[in-house]
């Protein structure tokens, strides 16, 4: 009843999700019943690919959650998605165990090779599945909720959050540079092996988990959808609109804040921890600033406010990447300058705004 | 053949043994008086010692001729040759042979095969006294900085002889800076080898000085004294010695400190204005900033050969090419944008996207090379311990005049008033006359042109590439949100604060996590205080 009343209205993520269905019901077919030769085949590289995306678009959701409904502009939510894409990483490092380079059954390569005798301590438990996928959901979400709690705490808002969201993951970037932090230093983690078992490079691997993000996706969309439209969800948007009023009228506006901030954060890990296996390597350039202000403009183009316009914005965007960078290679970042000074001057509504009103919902 | 190299052999030692007993006989003769003539032939032993004699006797005639001779000696270009005179000869490799001339008289003597001259020897201890003796003989030189070089090379590895001339030149010495190296010569030197009392005031002498060799020598006597007194003496000079050091290594951390700080302010002061007095945020500024430093370079292009004053064109080259994209970028992009600041931080990205790109496409994806004027490379040498480069140094002074400058356009002129109404009450501003539109696009101009500014002084100390803005930028919007909005004092304090406190933290923290730390530590900082150092007071700050 809960998902009945969460869409209500809500053509665009009804079409979106209908279509998501369709995709994550025959993409996986066409790749493995279907014949190479045939022309209806779609290769295993295109069907990674799709399942990149799909993270980015459950990234391009969380954001939008924060932005759209909140009106914090988070340009760090990059480090959340890469802490989550960490923490899956640490356990496929762990599932190499002695295949590695070195052959040391319990240390990774890199520790090997920079001379370390032991596992650090927090290291362990990455051996176990549903640790390493707790941590993907918990170390964001803790971070989000302690860094949230001091910042809304005291009023932080508008640009200088913005700015302090983006020092914080710049920090964390160079802070996962260091080899002393003991996440593989410049190189991150790679050479993964296997994820509970199942090869990585098979294509049966590759379609479950393009169907696990399509899946992420599709439940991330609905539990946020839920959000926005329950009670919170007001109280958030009253908040995005006027906070002093909100709070004046008795709203707890600070804990609204936190919460709304810290779930978002989670689904950014979530995202992060699925990517991972897809592209095979986590380094600290996930971090980098440049890639969580670029996920923002994702979200502007499809329309902020929407969710489904994220999805559809992350979708379009990351396509409009591959594309153009294998084409025109120098021509991308103008492309991307271009899209951000255009959409925000011209499309403040994004590509959602060009559709027909949407009754309230 | 082996006939004649056994021969050889069989006469060189006897004539080594016998030259020994001669020279024994001669030992204090040779070496304290005598001329060069005399002296001369022990360099043809055999014998290590008597050539050793040799060296320090040539040393002490003074001669003129005597320094080439020993200079040849080191280079290895002083042969011996058998059945002619002069003995011992300098000679030059030639194609088929050697090239001989006389070391007294520098005369040519022509051309031998390659047997008839013979390599005189070296050893460790032999190139030691070489270096001694050459030392003693420039200590002469009329050149000061050659006597000075000669007092440092004596100081390392002093003999009584040595000492007894550096004492000599003191006494005649008239140049006040190579006295003063003297006198630290002679003190090191007597640490070394003098008597108990030579050495405890030597000691006293070196008390407090800043020279490595100083306390070097101190930590090598107390390792080896014996005499309790001296020994107790020196550990207290060296105390002292590295209180001073430890003084003297922070007030070089506190001017790293301070010339990252004056970068830092350079790089945000601009950033404070739009910021600030608009409420923009220009994330494009540190591209503005590249734009300034790639001037610079195509200042110095187009002018080569004025390298040294290229700079005086670049500043305001630089100002009016990054104030004119300023301005470009307020008229089409930001004017349309006021008031929603989130969509100006993301448009203004996008433009700082296309900037570098322009960069990459019209000019070159590698760094370029911008060049130093010589008026700036070098130091300051406030004493042995601390020099302070005059690049940083001038670009501290840059960095100051530039805020000064920015202080007295906003409260001197009617730019600076207008500037200044408007930032504190837009519609009052409009409604008294002011043209708003006109300001913002001065303001903002203004600030890109500082950037730009600002750039030229970084091309002077880091590398000039398409992605070098990029660096600055979260440090800039660092140290605005650290110094408070809308207030140039809050800036340069902020700047400075942050530069300092990195560099004091480095030494312990290293380069990176120093820089987190900064990080964490404003994070926290603005928990405490949302507004920065110096908020800005007043009705424009109830935002």
């Amino acid at each position: 009843m809960g998902i009945v009343k969460a869409l209500k209205g809500d053509t665009g993520g009804q079409v979106m999700l209908a279509v998501l269905l369709v995709v994550t019901l025959v993409v996986p077919v066409l790749n493995l019943a279907v014949p190479e030769t045939s022309f209806w085949h779609v290769s295993t590289y295109t069907v990674t690919l799709l399942g990149k995306y799909l993270t980015y678009a459950l990234l391009a959701v969380a954001v939008d959650l924060v932005w759209g409904y909140l009106g914090i502009l988070s340009l760090g939510h990059g480090a959340f998605f890469a802490l989550g894409g960490y923490a899956m990483g640490m356990y496929l490092m762990r599932q190499i165990g002695d295949r590695g380079v070195y052959g040391d059954p319990l240390l990774p390569d890199f520790m090997v090779f920079l001379n370390w005798k032991e596992l650090p301590w927090f290291w362990n438990g990455f051996d176990m599945f549903w640790f390493a996928a707790l941590m993907a959901i918990l170390v964001p979400g803790v971070l989000a909720y302690v860094f949230g709690y001091l910042a809304f705490r005291s009023r932080v808002t508008g640009v200088y959050l913005s700015i302090i969201t983006q020092a914080l993951t710049y920090a964390l970037m160079l802070a996962f540079f260091r080899n002393e932090m003991g996440f593989g230093g410049n190189n991150g983690l790679t050479d993964f092996k296997e994820l509970l078992g199942f090869d990585l490079q098979s294509d049966g691997t590759r379609a479950g988990l393009f169907i696990a993000s399509a899946a992420a996706l599709a439940l991330g969309y609905l539990a946020c959808r839920m959000i926005v439209t329950s009670r919170l969800g007001r109280v958030a948007v009253a908040i995005r609109d006027a906070e002093s009023r909100t709070r004046f009228i008795g709203y707890r506006v600070e804990r609204v804040k936190v919460a709304i901030f810290a779930f978002s954060a989670m689904l950014a890990g979530v995202a992060g921890a699925l990517y991972v296996p897809q592209v095979g390597i986590i380094n600290p350039g996930e971090f980098s600033p440049l890639n969580s202000i670029e996920l923002v403009i994702w979200v502007a183009v499809g329309g902020r406010a929407t969710l489904y316009g994220a999805v559809v914005g992350a979708l379009m965007v990351n396509y409009g990447k591959s594309t153009f960078t294998a084409m025109f290679p120098e021509a991308w970042l103008f492309a991307l300058g271009a899209l951000f000074v255009l959409v925000t001057l011209l499309l403040p509504r994004g590509i959602a705004g060009w559709l027909p009103a949407r009754r309230a919902g | 053949m082996r006939i004649t190299a056994s021969h050889h052999r069989g006469r060189g030692l006897a004539g080594a043994f016998f030259s020994l007993i001669l020279a024994g006989m001669t030992w204090w003769g040779t070496a304290a008086a005598g001329t060069l003539e005399e002296a001369l032939p022990g360099l043809a032993d055999r014998a290590f010692a008597v050539k050793q004699q040799a060296v320090q006797a040539i040393a002490a005639t003074g001669d003129s001729r005597a320094f080439p001779i020993l200079q040849a000696l080191l280079a290895g270009d002083l042969y011996t040759r058998e059945g002619a005179d002069p003995p011992l000869v300098v000679a030059r490799r030639t194609g088929t042979g050697w090239s001989l001339r006389d070391p007294l008289t520098r005369a040519d003597l022509g051309e031998v095969e390659w047997e008839a001259v013979k390599k005189i020897p070296l050893n460790n201890a032999l190139r030691t006294a070489l270096r001694g003796g050459i030392a003693t003989l420039t200590l002469s030189s009329p050149d000061p900085a050659v006597r000075s070089r000669a007092a440092k090379d004596l100081m390392r590895d002093p003999s009584p002889e040595s000492v007894a001339a550096l004492r000599v030149r003191l006494e005649q010495e008239q140049d006040a800076a190579v006295r003063t190296t003297l006198v630290l010569a002679v003190a090191v030197a007597d640490l070394r080898v003098g008597t108990p009392e030579a050495r405890l005031a030597a000691v006293s002498t070196l008390e407090g000085s800043l020279h490595p060799e100083a306390r070097n020598g101190l930590t090598t006597l107390i390792a080896n004294e014996t005499n309790a007194d001296v020994k107790a003496a020196a550990e207290r000079a060296l105390t002292a010695i590295d209180s001073r050091l430890t003084w003297n290594a922070r007030a070089e951390t506190l001017f790293f400190g301070l010339s990252l700080g004056s970068v830092l302010v350079l790089a945000a002061i601009g950033l404070a204005i739009t910021f600030g007095v608009m409420g923009v945020i220009n994330m494009a500024h540190g591209e503005l900033m590249m734009l300034g430093a790639y001037t610079t370079y195509l200042v110095q292009q187009a002018l080569p050969g004025w390298v040294d004053y290229s700079l005086f064109v670049a500043i305001p080259a630089a100002f009016i090419v990054s104030g004119l994209f300023g301005i470009a970028i307020e008229r089409t992009v930001i004017r349309f944008l006021y008031g929603r600041p989130l969509e100006t931080l993301l448009a203004t990205f996008g433009i700082s996207l296309i900037l570098q790109q322009l960069v990459r496409t019209v000019i070159s994806a590698q760094n370029v090379a911008v060049e130093n004027p010589s008026w700036m490379s070098g130091s300051l040498h406030i004493n042995p311990a601390l020099a302070l480069t005059y690049n940083r140094l001038y670009i501290l002074a840059f960095a100051l005049l530039v805020f000064v400058a920015l202080l007295l356009i906003l409260k001197r002129t009617a730019l600076g008033l207008q500037v200044r109404a408007v930032s504190q009450n837009r519609a009052m501003a409009r409604a008294m006359g002011v043209r708003s539109a006109r300001v913002d696009a001065l303001t903002f101009g203004l600030g890109a042109g500082i950037a730009g500014v600002a750039g030229v002084a970084l091309s002077q100390l880091t590398n000039v590439g398409p992605n070098m803005g990029q660096a600055y930028i979260i440090d800039s919007f660092m140290v605005v949100v650290f110094g408070g909005v809308g207030n140039l004092w809050g800036t340069l304090i902020g700047g400075m604060t942050l530069g300092v406190a990195n560099k004091f933290m480095e030494p312990w923290a290293g380069a990176v996590l120093a820089k987190i730390l900064v990080l964490v530590f404003i994070i926290l900082f603005i928990q405490k205080r949302p507004r920065g150092l110096f908020p800005q007071r007043g009705r424009a700050a109830d935002g």
